[in-house]
């Protein structure tokens, strides 16, 4: 029993409270293009997570002041919309949006190819329609789909995607139970193509082999994702030759 | 393998996969070479031509070059100067010296407002992306009325059709004055009849304009277009 309180996350069986086995990654579904009036977009729906993320820009940068004469800006804003949770979420910004903002902008920035617009900005809308646990990782993995479908040069499709510890056993992608009341939280930020690690995070303790495992389960589920974030591309242009 | 293909397959390809080795062929737009791999930066089609392998974008931002004709909207105005949307990364900058009026120090308002739409060619691109634009030449001017749809970059060369033929049949079908601004922007200026024609028509070419049923779709709408003289 780890966490807080007297709270079972894994069952006799072996299996955890919605029925996963410790290294099953709740469904994922995406969908390119979704809004119209943006340049990019995509709709991410992982496990009871819902994100859309809307890309304008490249566009000029203001005020003057944030342009870089060197690269173009990413300007990220997330935000929960208030009905994201059972519990209201005060509207607008607050200091837990604002670092998931930063932290995807940051990781953002290491996979677009900023350098080809220089003092430009790239504006990324990422809101949270309905949240359970995980949703910083949904964010970025809708936001990298709505990249590439605005046609913003990228070196790869960064997924976002998450393991933990729940009574001293790593998981994958933790539900909010579990995050709620389990012993670790690692979210990463993987370039898939590269094995490369755009961002990662970690709240609670892991040891240096629970680390590792927490790694591998992370490796095998962006793979996953990384596939169901092509295909969503692909099939929002088959049929077209060009 | 057609339309000036050789050696790489035509595929839809997304940024971070991997096209093919270098194995000496030149990394063309919309891709880079890692690894001796050239691997994709932008969603997009595989293409091959003399030797090099480029990524031809399904969707991107308008880079100007010089030459361009645009379809520009007034953003700022300063005393000599306006800067321009051109409907890309940068604003372009239109110095009173290159309008195609004579203006004096501080007339600039006068002649041209915040969200006033221009027809203008882009005069130089600098390093630093520095665009600068004229309106001095024949035929770029103040675009007093008319409407401005827009529409995919990538899409511009299907609506123009080869030497200008699509677009001259809209210009037909639909008794308007069209001019298609290479940054992504149109201008359709006729009757109330033609100009929702033609606007059907330019959305057209954005939903299915990167399709092979796009002729067809087009073809079967001009057989609802305004004919002249209906109106």
């Amino acid at each position: 029993m780890g966490g807080y309180g007297d709270v079972q996350l894994l069952r006799d069986d072996g299996l955890r409270l919605d029925g996963r086995k410790i290294d099953e990654m709740r469904p994922v579904a995406i969908e390119a293009g979704v809004l119209p009036a943006a340049d990019g977009s995509a709709m991410v729906t992982h496990g009871l997570n819902v994100a859309v993320a809307a890309v304008y820009g490249p566009m000029e940068a203001h005020p003057r002041k944030i342009q870089r004469q060197d690269r173009a800006v990413i300007d990220v804003r997330y935000n929960m919309a208030p009905f994201s949770t059972s519990d209201r979420i005060r509207p607008g910004y607050n200091r837990r949006s604002r670092e998931i903002s930063k932290v995807t902008a940051e990781a953002l920035e290491s996979v677009v190819l900023v350098e080809r617009y220089p003092r430009s900005k790239i504006r990324v809308e990422i809101e949270i329609l309905a949240a359970e646990a995980g949703t910083r990782c949904v964010g970025i993995t809708a936001a990298a789909v709505a990249l590439a479908d605005a046609g913003i040069p990228m070196r790869d499709l960064i997924v976002g995607v998450a393991s933990g510890k729940v009574e001293d056993t790593v998981v994958l992608d933790l539900d909010k139970a579990e995050d709620n009341y389990g012993q670790a939280d690692l979210p990463v930020g993987i370039l898939p193509n590269t094995g490369e690690i755009a961002f990662l995070q970690m709240d609670g303790d892991l040891s240096p082999d629970e680390f590792n495992l927490a790694m591998e389960y992370n490796f095998k589920a962006a793979a996953e994702i990384h596939e169901i974030m092509v295909d969503a591309l692909k099939r929002r242009y088959e049929g077209g030759e060009n | 393998m057609s339309n000036g293909q050789n050696g790489a397959e035509l595929r839809l390809v997304t940024p971070g996969m991997a096209i093919g080795p270098v194995a000496g062929k030149r990394v063309g737009s919309g891709a880079i070479a890692q690894n001796d791999t050239i691997i994709a930066t932008r969603l997009g089609w595989t293409k091959e031509f003399n030797n090099t392998v480029s990524v031809d974008p399904i969707n991107s931002a308008y880079m100007p070059r010089s030459g361009d004709l645009i379809v520009a909207v007034v953003a700022e105005v300063r005393n000599n100067l306006w800067f321009m949307n051109i409907n890309g990364p940068f604003q372009g900058l239109l110095p009173m010296s290159l309008a195609p009026w004579k203006v004096e120090f501080g007339a600039a308002r006068q002649h041209m407002g915040i969200g006033d739409v221009v027809l203008a060619r882009v005069q130089e691109v600098d390093e630093c992306h520095n665009v600068v634009l004229t309106m001095k030449g024949v035929g770029l001017r103040r675009l007093n009325q008319g409407t401005v749809v827009n529409v995919p970059i990538n899409h511009i060369d299907r609506l123009r059709g080869e030497g200008n033929a699509t677009v001259q049949r809209l210009r037909d079908a639909s008794d308007s004055r069209i001019i298609i601004g290479e940054n992504g922007r149109v201008w359709i200026d006729g009757d109330a009849e033609g100009t929702a024609w033609a606007r059907q028509a330019v959305a057209l070419t954005q939903a299915s304009g990167h399709k092979t049923t796009f002729e067809a779709e087009l073809s079967a709408l001009e057989q609802n277009a305004p004919k002249k003289g209906d109106a």
